[in-house]
């Protein structure tokens, strides 16, 4: 049975991790999922789950996971978009929890954004 | 939606949008009258009467993008498919009241779904807002109050995966008392 006092725990070990965090800067990426009512009829909350856990898995420091409204391409919903400082912006359609596990390890973590699941490659 | 949790989602973002600094999300469920009834009550900026009429209108939408808006019109109709009723009621500079109530027996009664991944998403995603979620079963009832949480919490933030994660369990376990 989770209780309080567990989280208490999980804050003690959340400061230290934050501490380190904030020690290697903070311009690291952002990933935005649309939660609109597009976005979560067609399955985001799975994803935005996804991501979030995959990132926790990895330990993958100084990314951040929000939400936002409808990004106006409700047919191609769940979307979720990546913002990489000096980058161009990747948005990725139709994604799932498992393309969402996908993105992470190798957009994120890796460095290599996944083509075949962009906005670019699924409306071609 | 395949669940009424992911319609709880998607009206308490209206809440949020609105400017609530306090959402209240109700989930009750009489197993005797088979009824479950939905609230979701905020203190946000409120509607006009005119506003109440059109966002239950499926052609009525305040985005600029598109002419429709889904959102209310879906979670009534959920609502009424059921045999059960729908009720939006608002005060400008007050706040909003949407109340759902189901037919658990019905055949068109849409499942809960994992009510706990949309309360630990709402929460974990507005950070400076406050959520108070109770959920009624019978005599029963479990409330989670996002403030608290945040005292213990002491500056971490609710976003971090850790706290989502223990959010959701947390949720989850303590629903499951209320059917023992």
């Amino acid at each position: 049975m989770k209780s309080l006092e567990e989280l208490l725990a999980i804050k003690e070990k959340a400061q230290a991790q934050i501490a380190a965090r904030d020690a290697d800067g903070n311009d690291g990426i952002r990933i935005v999922v649309g939660m609109a009512t597009c976005g979560i009829a067609a399955g985001a909350r799975p994803v935005l789950k996804a991501l979030t856990d995959e990132i926790a898995k990895r330990n993958v420091k100084n990314v951040s996971v929000t939400q936002t409204g409808c990004i106006g391409m409700c047919q191609y919903e769940p979307i979720v978009e990546v913002f990489e400082p000096g980058k161009d912006k990747v948005t990725y359609v139709q994604v799932n929890a498992e393309k969402a596990v996908k993105i992470v390890t190798d957009h994120i973590v890796n460095g290599k954004p996944v083509i075949e699941y962009t906005v670019g490659a699924v409306t071609e | 939606m395949r669940e009424l949790s992911l319609n709880i989602l998607d009206i308490a973002q209206n809440s949020i949008s609105a400017g609530a600094s306090l959402t209240e999300i109700l989930v009750k469920e009489n197993t005797a009258e088979k009824t479950l009834l939905i609230g979701i009550y905020d203190n946000g900026k409120g509607m006009s009467e005119e506003q109440v009429k059109n966002v239950q209108d499926p052609f009525f939408t305040t985005r600029t993008t598109r002419k429709v808006g889904m959102g209310i019109p879906l979670f009534k109709l959920a609502a009424e498919q059921t045999g059960g009723s729908f009720k939006i009621t608002s005060e400008l500079g007050v706040g909003t009241r949407v109340d759902a109530l189901f037919k658990t027996d019905s055949i068109d009664f849409t499942p809960l779904g994992d009510i706990a991944a949309t309360v630990s998403t709402i929460v974990s995603m507005n950070e400076d807002k406050d959520f108070v979620y109770t959920r009624s079963v019978d005599e029963k009832d479990f409330v989670f109050k996002s403030a608290d949480i945040k005292k213990i919490l002491d500056g971490v933030p609710l976003s971090e995966p850790s706290v989502i994660n223990w959010i959701e369990d947390y949720i989850r376990e303590n629903t499951e008392q209320l059917f023992d």
